[in-house]
């Protein structure tokens, strides 16, 4: 683990998304509890359950008719929940950065890429267009992307999809957030690609103590790259473990997605297929304080 | 027996100055009864062999042989009752106005069979579905249901050869594994020949017999699963993708 692990930045208690629906309220994240410091935190799950909902609750993203609520999402002591709309929009991109999972969705198709970076860093500072724009290029180059005069002009769909998420990063970090939500940022992308993304973000960590929460379903990714990992189960935490014990860990619900990988140095016939309790779904959540 | 026999394929896109060569050159063989992988980074070109087997990609050279018959430029019905492909995204590649029993139905109609109403049925049944999916629309489907469709789509007209595009990749990895396991099933019961891409590494180890690397359009490395897993690559490239999956 980096650096000091017992300064939390974020804390967060007792998270509910509900969202009312025609056949009652769903629950898509059950009174989840977790504390994040300078380290990187792993989220894992299957699709649905409530590892993206979390993500975008801290940054109250949910949009009505969904509902959050908490005892307290505190960053740096401060609850969030508390905050106004207009103070919200302070933290956001500011304190609190996120990448989402598809760039293609997430940049503005109609506008060059180095206009979108230029406006977000001018949006947060009140740098004049020359400075925003070579720091701009510091970022893109920060990212290892190549060329990054020719990027600037060139508008998302030239781009291929590791570009497009390295250039979400690079946007995302020139307001230098003390927290980013990777909201599985290399799930697009080749092996090759998602090394040096996850490297950038490991950099960031390390020399900027920067507190990193990773949503991804990819468990071994997760095991190589974060510290700890909550495991998320139908809106519920259903276990915490430091990553590089994940293999070894406990609960039915995560040793059924780990043996349902197919694994080069354990070649088998059949692959198990997770059968599912629903005593999983109904178990308290584990808390991921610290 | 060789079931499929690429002899030197060449596939691009565009023209003159936008020409993009996607493959250059491809040869392999898939024998009768066998799966195969390519495997390789996107934009290397594997997807576009398939592309082009089926007629999807319009420009390419070479020599495609299926089942002991050369391909031309069209390609006559029965070539579709022997090739069938199932898409990378089931989300996409339903119809989303179509309930599944339009679907399946369609396609038996196409292609000429008869008794459509007990082929539904058995179909849905072979891919693990049951009845009660038969009137659902693919938004009332899960990831997983909607893969288990397009693979009974893929099955309808009996088809010896199963191209197979990235098949899981769009899902979690419990729903991987039981569609990995409904492909393994239904190779065994009927025999089918599968050509698969996948960029992970891992899954064509576990389904394929033997794989072929691909980058930039090229061919590299034939190998058999055996050499994969002890980790006997010999081209560089082959190596790389091995230490990034494990």
């Amino acid at each position: 683990m980096y650096g000091t692990c017992d300064v939390s930045l974020l804390d967060v208690k007792n998270l509910w998304v509900k969202f009312p629906s025609r056949h009652g309220v769903f629950d898509a994240v059950r009174g989840v509890s977790f504390t994040l410091g300078r380290e990187r935190l792993g989220i894992v799950g299957e699709s649905g359950s409530g590892k993206s909902m979390t993500g975008r609750a801290i940054l109250r993203l949910i949009r009505p008719p969904g509902i959050v609520e908490a005892d307290h999402i505190n960053l740096e002591g401060v609850d969030l929940l508390q905050k106004s709309e207009k103070d919200m929009r302070a933290v956001r991109g500011e304190r609190i950065s996120m990448v989402m999972q598809d760039p293609k969705f997430s940049l503005n198709p109609v506008m060059t890429i180095g206009d979108q970076i230029i406006e977000a860093y001018r949006l947060h500072s009140s740098a004049s267009k020359a400075e925003a724009y070579t720091k701009s290029l510091e970022m893109l180059e920060a990212v290892s992307i190549r060329g990054p005069e020719r990027v600037m002009r060139a508008y998302p769909h030239e781009m291929s999809g590791g570009m497009g998420q390295r250039i979400m990063i690079a946007m995302m970090l020139i307001p230098n957030p003390e927290i980013l939500i990777a909201d599985e940022p290399t799930s697009a992308l080749d092996v090759s690609v998602q090394r040096q993304v996850l490297d950038i973000m490991d950099k960031l960590v390390r020399e900027r103590g920067m507190g990193l929460i990773f949503i991804s379903h990819d468990l071994n990714l997760v095991a190589d790259f974060c510290d700890r990992v909550l495991i998320m189960y139908a809106g519920r935490i259903v276990e915490v473990c430091d990553a590089d014990k994940l293999h070894d860990a406990q609960h039915p619900y995560t040793r059924g997605l780990l043996n349902s990988l197919p694994r080069l140095d354990a070649p088998r016939d059949r692959l198990e297929v997770l059968k599912r309790d629903p005593a999983w779904s109904d178990a308290e959540s584990v808390s991921g304080r610290i | 027996m060789t079931m499929l026999d690429v002899n030197g394929m060449n596939v691009w896109f565009g023209k003159n100055r936008d020409r993009v060569d996607a493959v250059k050159g491809a040869s392999f063989q898939v024998g009768t009864g066998e799966s195969f992988g390519l495997v390789g980074e996107s934009g290397s070109g594997k997807s576009t062999i398939l592309r082009a087997i089926t007629g999807l990609a319009p420009d390419w050279s070479g020599i495609i042989t299926v089942d002991g018959t050369p391909i031309g430029k069209k390609r006559p019905r029965g070539f579709f009752k022997t090739v069938q492909m199932v898409f990378q995204d089931p989300y996409a590649s339903l119809h989303p106005r179509h309930s599944v029993d339009q679907v399946l139905g369609e396609t038996l109609h196409l292609h000429g069979f008869d008794d459509i109403d007990g082929r539904v049925a058995k179909l849905l049944d072979d891919v693990g579905l049951g009845q009660k999916f038969r009137f659902r629309y693919p938004h009332q489907l899960s990831g997983g249901q909607r893969q288990r469709v397009a693979i009974a789509r893929a099955l309808a007209p009996e088809p010896t050869l199963l191209l197979l595009d990235e098949p899981t990749s769009a899902l979690d990895v419990s729903v991987q594994a039981e569609i990995l396991n409904l492909l393994a099933d239904l190779r065994a019961d009927r025999g089918l020949t599968y050509l698969m891409v996948s960029h992970d590494l891992s899954v064509v180890g576990h389904m394929c017999d033997r794989l072929a690397v691909m980058r930039n359009g090229e061919i590299v490395e034939i190998l058999d699963v055996d050499a994969l897993r002890a980790s006997n690559a010999a081209h560089p490239y082959s190596q790389q993708l091995l230490q990034a999956s494990l």
